[in-house]
């Protein structure tokens, strides 16, 4: 029996993050976490198929406005996220060690994921410039390729870290214009609606990031056969489920990218590169008047 | 109401005397084998089929048909080459592809006759446009070889291995030169199926590169249908499949290689809208719907199959595209002024044939040139469907015929949305004088390529690829090379 103390703490509901908004599983379902005592510190949700088909709509939804967005401005929301991911760090260093970490490898983790977050908020609108082209065709035109986001994207994130692999998933997706539906880690979930409480703080329009909880092995199915999802990334190692993705994956062509070998904690799990896997080319053709030449410019 | 319309007969003015291309400087053997290690090997299977001429439906030559054993012995001559090629210095693999470059424009014409020949478009395309961008495209990569960490910023770019390519029949050597070209400057080594109905040109391809000097077993080439096909997907030391073809192919590409590790790209199929505003310069509009349906006999991935024309000029617009398909030459496609030759195979004339009975069942009205097609050879008349709507098959679907479905719209919102409803994004044609609105559409249009105020242009350094079920990665320029390199 616990001491009758003086005031009782409030504590916390953890729910998920839906089209900016905070519901409980529609599956009414959950899954107890659990301290290194055995202690339950929260009830998670047990997201089910239709939580993921809601979240893909609030995706789609806001996919389009996202993109249009400025680059310039997506940077700006960013940076804002990592400020506000600053202004909470002692909260989520508390929920890492209540998941296990230790009080210096819990700072790391918060600290670095604060950084990653400013990292992609500079490539915002850098990354176009880096990979676009001016094509130098042989015929009378003007041809030019660019990046454009290839839309909604289904990401099931890092396992083993907390908040450090889902700003490691999240932000090469939103910073090219993408929107996107995440499965958190399972066995370690508290940050991540932590996380999409920063989100909902920074400005970010509703439905560019919706935040799942519950099982990879329930979920990547849907995950990967969705018809209105065009890519999926998986940062786990489980082999069979990289074999379904993959197979579901060929019912509308999505592309999938399985950074099972990317460490999150390294600094290799951060480049642009992350950015364009998630990026369609797309090439544009004019005609280049040709006064005085005896050919016609069409 | 279309009917009482004055017509233009043009041919009552004159008539055009046949000019036929010279064929008799052509060396064709009775017999093709397999293209393995450098040499001309017969198949395991020992059995070849008959590649016949479209126009004809002569039987041109046998070709070898491989089997698993064939391709198992392709992909370890390729994989036993790769180990020098890729550690050979980027400029001297650049200049074994130099080598290809020239050696097929010096025997361009020969590549063009064949090419007709066995596939039935018409010379003056594959003169004019097939066989030199295929050179085009080696020389562009060719001197890629020694510039790839240029490429790739904060990269050192790695070949992947070997890599299975297959390719379709609608332009067998220019498919040939867009897969082996990037695959070899980036140091990989190659085993490519051409398609069972045009396996030729890849033939003689394989004759030029053994002429070239290339190591054996960099390049090898293996002819037979599916299965030959299915064979190269399921070969375990295969590390990059590269496929051009159908949207149902490459699904089925797609999903057989899961959980192998192999990288893949795809180029699959299309269903272009061509896009004409009532300020478009409308007879250059007028030429750019005919390019973009009827060039190459429709069988273009990135064909503009489906017109949008606003509203207000659709009349005007529609007036002169069935004038202009008047003036459209359908025949044999040796002769030099043919403007639609035969159609690929027996096979592809059924189904495009098929697709205009269910345009007609759905209710859009056939409009068809009056010209008459020779009796012998698979030919098909210019055909339009005018009053389509969204929900018919001739708009979802792709016909890879000479068969345009005709829709109008009023507002542009109406037509990006008309133009995106559709699972394909390969490619789309954009046609007014207006700068703003060209930009609107080019980046509202969830498609690959983009045409404004021209269309079905290509280019070696001009990226190609699609958005959607179009499939993934690009091919040509330095985007193409991506699909080649561990980055």
């Amino acid at each position: 029996m616990a001491k009758i103390t003086s005031r009782i703490e409030i504590q916390k509901t953890y729910k998920v993050f839906i089209g900016g908004q905070f519901p409980r599983t529609e599956s009414g379902r959950y899954y107890p976490l659990n301290d290194k005592k055995g202690n339950v510190i929260a009830n998670i949700c047990l997201c089910s198929r239709k939580d993921f088909r809601n979240a893909e709509v609030a995706a789609r939804g806001a996919q389009g406005g996202w993109a249009a967005r400025s680059a310039f401005n997506r940077g700006q929301i960013l940076y804002r996220i990592a400020e506000m991911l600053e202004g909470r760090k002692e909260q989520f260093v508390a929920e890492l060690i209540a998941q296990g970490s230790s009080t210096a490898a819990a700072r790391q983790e918060v600290e670095r994921s604060i950084d990653r977050m400013v990292y992609y908020s500079g490539w915002c609108d850098k990354f176009q410039q880096v990979y676009s082209a001016v094509n130098p065709v042989a015929s009378s035109h003007f041809n030019f390729s660019v990046p454009e986001p290839t839309g909604v994207v289904a990401i099931i994130a890092d396992e083993n870290t907390s908040l450090l692999g889902l700003v490691t998933a999240i932000a090469p997706v939103i910073a090219g214009g993408n929107t996107c539906v995440v499965l958190a880690s399972e066995t370690r979930p508290l940050c991540a609606v932590t996380f999409a409480e920063v989100l909902n703080t920074s400005d970010l329009p509703a439905g560019v990031v919706n935040i799942l909880t519950g099982s990879s092995a329930e979920l990547h199915a849907h995950f990967s056969n969705h018809m209105d999802v065009n890519a999926v990334l998986y940062y786990r190692n489980d082999k069979a489920e990289i074999k379904a993705i993959q197979e579901n994956a060929s019912l509308n062509v999505k592309r999938v990218f399985i950074y099972n070998k990317t460490d999150v904690n390294s600094e290799k799990a951060q480049s642009p590169y992350f950015i364009m896997d998630v990026q369609e080319i797309k090439t544009t053709w004019h005609p280049v008047e040709n006064i005085g030449a005896a050919k016609a410019g069409y | 109401m279309a009917t009482k319309e004055p017509k233009l007969n043009f041919n009552a003015a004159w008539e055009l005397a046949p000019a036929p291309e010279d064929t008799k400087h052509i060396s064709i053997k009775k017999q093709y084998e397999l293209f393995i290690n450098g040499e001309f090997v017969k198949p395991n299977s020992k059995k070849y089929f008959a590649t016949y001429n479209p126009a004809t439906e002569e039987k041109i030559a046998d070709i070898a048909e491989a089997d698993d054993k064939d391709v198992d012995k392709a992909v370890k001559a390729a994989r036993a080459a790769f180990g020098k090629w890729s550690r050979l210095s980027g400029a001297e693999r650049g200049k074994y592809i130099y080598r290809i470059a020239r050696l097929m424009q010096e025997r361009a014409r020969e590549f063009a006759v064949i090419e007709t020949m066995d596939g039935g478009k018409p010379i003056r395309e594959s003169r004019d446009i097939d066989v030199p961008l295929a050179a085009n495209h080696f020389f562009y990569y060719a001197g890629w070889a020694d510039k790839l960490e240029y490429a790739f910023p904060n990269r050192n770019p790695k070949p992947l291995g070997v890599a299975g390519q297959i390719i379709p029949w609608n332009f067998p050597l220019l498919m040939a030169a867009w897969k082996i070209a990037p695959a070899l400057a980036a140091g990989n080594t190659v085993v490519l199926k051409p398609a069972e109905t045009t396996s030729l040109t890849a033939l003689k391809l394989a004759e030029l590169i053994r002429d070239s000097g290339l190591p054996a077993g960099v390049v090898n080439i293996v002819t037979g249908a599916g299965k030959t096909g299915s064979a190269i997907v399921n070969h375990p030391d295969i590390n990059k499949i590269a496929f051009t073809g159908s949207t149902d192919v490459g699904k089925l590409i797609q999903r057989s290689i899961a959980g192998t590790g192999k990288k893949l790209t795809l180029e699959l199929g299309g269903k272009a809208a061509n896009i004409i505003f009532e300020d478009a310069p409308l007879d250059q509009a007028v030429e750019g719907i005919i390019n973009g349906i009827f060039f190459n006999q429709g069988h273009v991935c990135c064909a503009g199959s489906r017109l949008f024309v606003q509203e207000n000029v659709a009349d005007i617009v529609i007036r002169k595209l069935k004038d202009r398909m008047e003036t459209l030459r359908v025949g044999d496609p040796m002769d030099k002024n043919t403007d639609i030759g035969a159609i690929n195979s027996r096979e592809q004339l059924s189904k495009i044939n098929e697709y205009i009975k269910i345009g007609k069942n759905e209710g859009a009205e056939l409009y068809q040139s009056s010209c008459t097609v020779p009796k012998k050879g698979y030919f098909c008349k210019p055909t339009i469907f005018l009053n389509a709507s969204q929900s018919h098959r001739i708009v979802q679907e792709e016909i890879f015929g000479p068969v345009l479905a005709v829709q109008t719209f009023r507002t542009i919102e109406e037509v990006i949305e008309k133009a995106n409803n559709i699972p394909y994004g390969l490619s789309a044609g954009v046609w007014t004088d207006k700068g703003s609105k060209i930009f609107n559409l080019t980046s509202k249009l969830r498609a690959g390529v983009i045409w404004a105020n021209t269309y079905n242009k290509f280019d070696p350094t001009s990226p190609f690829g699609g958005y959607k079920e179009s499939g993934f990665g690009r091919e040509g320029g330095l985007h193409g090379l991506a699909a080649y390199l561990d980055l």
